[in-house]
């Protein structure tokens, strides 16, 4: 700890935002690489320790994330699958890109926002339910109706916690989990063989209604009939703006950065701490909500009990934004490699004959575990960074009286 | 009456505004619970504005919770009651429910105290329940399976405890980071050992202890005459914590270092030592809770079997204000409550999915009514540097 007489040093070290900018000016981007780095090492030891190829492995899930569409090198046939696969990892980014503003933009108000997976539950429902009635409405109005009522939907779910946090200081950790099983019951529940809203055709099947087909998002790359790739991609590039607008250029986005800093220093300046929390949940859930249109109305376009069962999207938002350092920019970056990873790791996409998909879905898991493990521990490297300066610092001046070691 | 009486009395109130519209009283008209349900409101109300708000607040709940439960039940029919309030089937459920809670609950105290926040009980009590029956199944003995549950919880708390106390990694984020660590390793040994065949049939199980005195004493023996073993264990370890915790040195120790651990440092606690420690022992309870899971009750592993068992337990430490009896008596409520919801296919079949989210609202309605009004470790989730 810094000795007494070093007032400059200790404050530095005090406010959240200090220390963001201490990482930042620490090599803001060359910490989540080594991050991901070290995560994709330790996987690749798990595969060796149990008997495959790592770097096998790693080149078939490569392979199956169609990245290498990007290299002008890839003709032919090759060329036609990298597309088809591209398609799919940036179906699956759309969502992460979302859920990650979610998580990202509670963390910057100091939140924990763990019901990502029940705000995007909770956005599903509104949508497929939105988008397979209302028949004969007009295209456009139909969707923009449905994205809305996701949005609505997921920030109601999330504003939940954030009313409780608000109203009588219920810890937002445990709230959101909860809600995310409360999510989860009410989905099955509902899509469940005589559930309220299962499906009109076939009363063995616990799926719900097909969305119409004019509430269907366009697809502008590949064949609609293959899942090609929707416009929901670019309505969630929009929502990275609007996040990074909202963030850095509203008067709501300073109030939401001055209570993630300090709470009762934001309470001092007169702000509604409590009002803030509402809102930023609200806010997250939206983003959330969103996700989960974007993924019905753009290829699934209706829901099965077992799909809300064993989407885990909404988990994966807590490493996307944690990895992106909760910025937009990062969270983009992010997405796209989780969602390259789970579509590289897709039953669809990766070479059974050289590492079982089921296998490989659970190496993400491992992957994503160690990746915010790491990303927890980024303390260490700025109490490296911040001791290596102070050393700098100390050397140029005359020393003060170090406070004897062992004396508390 | 004091407040605090008076709140315990309304508590009362409620639940008996529920019961006597329920077998074998079978009240079939809602008034006399309305009555009651009021009156235990007005006594929370009351208890409130006296200086126990804590257990005022708890009245108001009982009676609102106790007052829709007896509208409900006087609305439904009688058969259907009979069939879901079997009371001894209920209170048997209630002890199977609440065992792997009440493991969880109770190494999470441990580490709470201690000063580190365990988000990771999850991750832990699922590392326990695979590789219990894991071991079960290898070694062929259920002790050994068990033991290995253990181990393997305690590995995960280590990773837990490095970060958050050695690295000073915030304590929230590690932890779910050890949950999907968590998640990952279990389910990828699983997969690759046992493909799609999922764990055999018969592997080796916790027994049942049956008691041949009590066996045949009418309800309790129905409902304690057979029970399993680590059910037995979870119940022994409430009074030997709240022994260790609150009557020996080792306990005082611990707690001080969650609450001021400058001060235990200046004694010569070693406060780092003592949080690796309770933290690596939270780890091993929630494994033994996930033991319980696959070896004793299910007798199999599926992924993600603990289904947030892991947060209600933390949920139930808050209940219990960070003590042992506290804990039992939340691992009960909520145990109770998923009995319930257990039984009431009964009434119709697609209700019955919805009503599995019971426990999760319950732990919603406690966490916002108790937390902020019972007290944390003062040191809670704050990483110690020595100076």
């Amino acid at each position: 700890m810094s000795p007494p007489g070093e007032p400059a040093e200790l404050e530095v070290a005090g406010t959240p935002a200090s220390r963001l900018a201490a990482y930042i000016r620490g090599g803001g981007v060359v910490v989540p690489l080594l991050t991901v780095t070290l995560a994709f090492l330790v996987g690749g030891l798990v595969v060796l320790l149990t008997g495959n190829d790592p770097i096998a492995t790693y080149r078939a899930i490569f392979e199956g994330t169609g990245l290498q569409w990007l290299f002008p090198w890839v003709t032919g046939d090759d060329r036609t699958t990298a597309a088809l696969n591209l398609q799919q990892t940036l179906i699956i980014t759309t969502p992460l890109i979302l859920v990650g503003l979610a998580v990202a933009f509670a963390f910057r108000a100091g939140l924990f926002n763990i019901g990502g997976q029940g705000q995007y539950i909770v956005g599903t429902i509104a949508a497929v339910w939105v988008g397979s009635s209302f028949e004969g409405m007009p295209g456009f109005l139909h969707i923009v109706l449905a994205l809305v009522a996701a949005c609505a939907a997921g920030a109601f779910w999330a504003g939940i916690a954030g009313f409780l946090k608000a109203t009588v200081g219920a810890n937002e950790v445990i709230s959101t989990i909860m809600l995310n099983y409360i999510a989860l019951w009410i989905g099955v529940y509902l899509f469940s063989l005589g559930g309220p809203l299962q499906n009109d055709r076939d009363p063995n099947l616990p799926v719900s209604n097909e969305v119409v087909e004019s509430a269907h998002l366009p697809v502008f790359w590949g064949d609609p009939v293959l899942q090609g790739l929707h416009v929901g991609l670019f309505i969630a590039l929009a929502a990275v703006v609007v996040f990074w607008l909202l963030l850095n250029r509203s008067t709501i986005g300073y109030e939401v950065r001055a209570v993630g800093f300090n709470p009762e220093a934001a309470r001092y300046g007169g702000m509604s701490v409590a009002k803030n929390y509402v809102l930023v949940m609200a806010i997250c859930g939206l983003f959330a909500g969103l996700a989960g249109a974007l993924n019905v109305l753009g290829w699934q376009f209706r829901i099965a009990t077992n799909d809300i069962s064993a989407s885990e999207i909404g988990f994966m938002g807590i490493a996307v934004a944690l990895l992106g350092r909760n910025t937009a920019a990062g969270v983009v970056a992010s997405a796209l490699l989780f969602g390259a990873l789970q579509s590289g790791t897709s039953q669809r996409n990766l070479d059974p004959s050289i590492f079982e998909p089921d296998l490989a879905s659970n190496l993400t898991l491992i992957i994503q575990g160690l990746v915010v493990l790491i990303v927890s521990a980024d303390v260490l490297v700025l109490g490296v960074l911040r001791r290596g300066r102070g050393l700098v610092r100390r050397r140029g001046r005359p020393r003060p009286t170090p406070a004897p070691e062992g004396e508390a | 009456m004091s407040p605090r009486q008076l709140g315990w009395l309304g508590i009362g109130l409620g639940v008996v505004a529920w019961y006597v519209t329920l077998p074998p009283l079978l009240v079939r008209t809602p008034l006399p619970s309305l009555v009651l349900a009021v009156a235990a409101v007005a006594a929370g109300v009351a208890a409130t504005r006296g200086e126990d708000r804590r257990v005022g607040r708890g009245a108001i709940a009982a009676g609102l919770l106790g007052g829709i439960g007896a509208i409900v039940a006087t609305r439904s029919g009688v058969g259907n009651l009979e069939k879901v309030f079997v009371w001894s089937a209920l209170f048997a459920a209630m002890l199977r429910f609440a065992t792997p809670l009440l493991f969880a609950a109770l190494g999470g105290l441990m580490s709470e105290r201690s000063g580190v926040i365990n988000v990771g009980l999850e991750g832990m009590m699922l590392m326990g329940a695979f590789f219990g029956i894991f071991g079960a199944d290898m070694f062929g003995s259920w002790v050994l399976g068990a033991l290995a549950g253990i181990a393997a919880g305690g590995v995960l708390a280590l990773v837990h405890a490095v970060f958050s106390i050695a690295l000073r990694a915030d304590q929230v984020v590690s932890g779910v980071a050890v949950n999907l660590l968590a998640l990952g390793i279990t389910g990828y040994v699983f997969v690759a050992h046992y493909g799609d065949q999922g764990t055999p049939g018969e592997v080796p199980r916790a027994p049942d202890v049956t008691l041949p005195g009590i066996k045949e004493i009418p309800f309790v023996g129905e409902v304690i005459g057979e029970v399993n073993l680590l059910t037995w264990v979870a119940l022994l370890l409430v009074p030997l914590l709240a022994l260790y915790l609150f009557r020996t040195p080792g306990g005082l120790r611990l707690r001080s270092v969650g609450e001021k651990p400058r001060a235990a440092d200046s004694v010569g606690i070693p406060v780092l030592r003592t949080r690796y420690l309770a933290v690596i022992a939270s780890g091993c309870l929630a494994g033994l809770g996930g033991v319980y899971l696959s070896v004793a009750l299910v007798g199999s592993f599926n992924q993600g079997m603990t289904a947030g068992r892991g947060f209600i337990a933390l949920a139930v430490v808050i209940f219990g204000a960070w003590r042992p009896f506290g804990a039992l008596a939340g691992a009960c409520l909520f145990g109770f409550s998923s009995a319930v919801a257990q039984r009431l296919p009964a009434f119709s079949e697609s209700l019955a999915v919805l009503f599995q989210a019971l426990p999760y609202v319950l732990v919603l309605i406690v966490v916002a009514g108790l937390i902020g009004r019972s007290r944390p470790p003062a040191a809670i989730g704050v990483p110690y540097v020595k100076e």
